[in-house]
């Protein structure tokens, strides 16, 4: 699947709720069903530090495209890097710098990316993005 | 003295306007107030006033509105000495709030007294803005900063205190309430103590002066410093209070405007207290807020408030200790009206999250005391603090929303 239908497929799963609780516990399990990050890239090399909650991802480069692999102290924060993985994980380096994300603002969580969370959320996807830069050049 | 809950109510409620907002089509819980203390029209009625009838800029007209609004600043000044108990108007030095109040005694005490190889004693409970500001100036100056531990409850470890004054020590820098931990401190203590070998003591009153009566003369420190927006104060606008033979000998913290004297090509000669602490154009609409922040407490009365916030602090302390899995960070016999906590095995963020749908604002984080964090060995924690203006009935809003925290995320 492209970066855009796996997009269109999480919207279209985020429509089935009707209020922000079936959201949170939607995010809150897709947070603990994140495979959990190999303990050797849970140092401070891969941590992405927020104010609030930390984040670690490790990147790696098979076969023309990136895969991605992370962990956060915080189930919210979790939950939506579990989405942000399933978007941009398995994909080229090139759709990955192009992608848009715009699904986070369809499915009401742009609030989690504005600057005051401080949940290193934002910092995560400019890191994925800057992996696949770093990809792109060494490799294509 | 027991406290009407529905007359107060009723009383002081009306006159936050804010309160009366709705989140997430819910009404508002405000519980962040250690953060930033809601406005009362009365404040917010001064600063349109003074915008409308007498701005202009102050101490070098001639003309009428200069005149009147010097004297409205001034008198404001004067407030501010009564509500704090001071000697003298110009020991009241105005700032932008606490931080640069701390920074100006940082940077000038420092430049004047701190010489390589003294000590400064600070403790590990302090806001990053009675923290920092100490230990850069401790690294400029080559001196040592020194730190005073907790005891279990999270109060200040006085033996301990005891220990680290030396005759290096040259300044004591401590908070007169925890942001994080609610502890109230004893400072009329520490001061004492440290007065025995004649050093100095700042107190950050950043979570004192809105919540209790601070009287610099009976608990007597060199320094006390707080920030408006705290106490029903706008925004931008914080008081040093500096005792006058220390701020006497203290060099100018920043040049330009009202802090100077005579200019001449090869050097400046620099005004008298307080306006040798104050350059630039002044905040003047912050400071007249201030002065009518100040009217709103005589009124509402300082005892009648420490009263029911002890109310308040006693009743959630109560029902959030029913919530089983829930530990308060903070359990000093003396506490202002804040309460810091965790649910087990639930990051404060998370919580945090849920807390703020149910529409209570709390605020989740380190609170700006990482070395407190670190020394307590927890991410963060969840902090609700409370103001006269809070009422029962929001606290057990709280308690639903922190139960249903738990029950999603654990």
């Amino acid at each position: 699947m492209t970066i855009p239908e796996i997009e269109a497929e999480i919207v279209s799963e985020f429509s089935l709720f009707d209020d922000w609780m079936d959201k949170y516990n939607y995010l809150i399990d897709l947070g603990k069903s994140l495979p959990v990050i190999d303990p050797k890239y849970k140092t401070d090399q891969y941590l992405i530090s927020g104010c609030q909650s930390q984040v670690w991802l490790f990147a790696e480069y098979r076969e023309g495209k990136a895969f991605y692999s992370a962990d956060s102290d915080a189930i919210i924060t979790k939950g939506i890097v579990n989405l942000l993985i399933r978007v941009l994980s398995d994909q080229s380096p090139g759709d990955i710098i192009n992608a848009d994300l715009s699904f986070i603002d369809h499915i009401g969580l742009r609030e989690h990316l504005s600057p005051t969370r401080s949940n290193g959320l934002n910092s995560m996807i400019k890191q994925m993005k800057l992996y696949a830069v770093v990809f792109q050049t060494k490799y294509q | 003295m027991a406290i009407d809950g529905n007359k107060w109510q009723s009383k002081v409620r009306s006159d936050f306007p804010i309160l009366s907002t709705k989140v997430y089509n819910k009404p508002l819980v405000y519980f962040d107030n250690a953060a930033t203390t809601q406005k009362p029209k009365q404040v917010i009625r001064a600063i349109t006033d003074y915008y409308e009838k007498e701005n202009c800029n102050i101490h070098r007209g001639v003309h009428f509105l200069s005149v009147k609004a010097t004297e409205a600043y001034e008198d404001a000044r004067c407030a501010i000495r009564d509500f704090i108990h001071a000697k003298h108007a110009h020991e009241i030095i105005f700032t932008r709030g606490t931080t640069e109040a701390v920074n100006l005694v940082a940077d000038s005490f420092g430049k004047k007294f701190i010489a390589e190889g003294d000590e400064v004693i600070t403790s590990v409970m302090e806001h990053h803005s009675n923290f920092v500001p100490w230990q850069q100036m401790c690294l400029e100056r080559k001196a040592t900063l020194r730190f005073i531990p907790l005891l279990e409850d999270c109060s200040l470890d006085i033996p301990a205190f005891r220990e680290l004054i030396t005759e290096k020590t040259r300044l004591v820098a401590i908070t007169h309430i925890s942001n994080v931990l609610g502890t109230i401190n004893p400072v009329k203590e520490i001061i004492a103590l440290a007065h025995l070998s004649n050093i100095p003591v700042l107190i950050d009153g950043a979570q004192g002066v809105a919540h209790m009566t601070v009287d610099v003369q009976d608990l007597d420190p060199d320094f006390y410093c707080f920030s408006g927006h705290k106490m029903y104060a706008p925004m931008g606008i914080g008081v040093l209070y500096g005792k006058e033979k220390w701020l006497e000998e203290m060099p100018p913290y920043q040049m330009g405007g009202e802090m100077i004297k005579d200019v001449f090509f090869t050097h400046t000669t620099f005004n008298e207290l307080p306006f040798k602490f104050e350059a630039g154009t002044p905040n003047v609409e912050g400071v007249l807020g201030l002065h009518a922040a100040i009217r709103y407490i005589h009124e509402t009365g300082m005892d009648q408030i420490e009263v029911y916030e002890k109310e308040l602090l006693d009743y959630a302390t109560q029902r959030l200790l029913g919530i089983e899995g829930l530990k308060i960070y903070g359990t000093s016999p003396h506490k202002a009206s804040l309460i810091s906590f965790l649910l087990h095995n639930v990051h404060p963020y998370d919580a945090g999250m849920i807390i703020d749908k149910m529409g209570v604002a709390v605020r989740t984080g380190h609170h700006c005391a990482m070395p407190l964090m670190e020394y307590l060995k927890i991410p963060g924690t969840i902090r609700a603090s409370f103001a006269f203006y809070n009422t029962k009935e929001e606290i057990d809003r709280l308690v639903e929303a922190v139960e249903k925290a738990k029950e999603m995320l654990s």
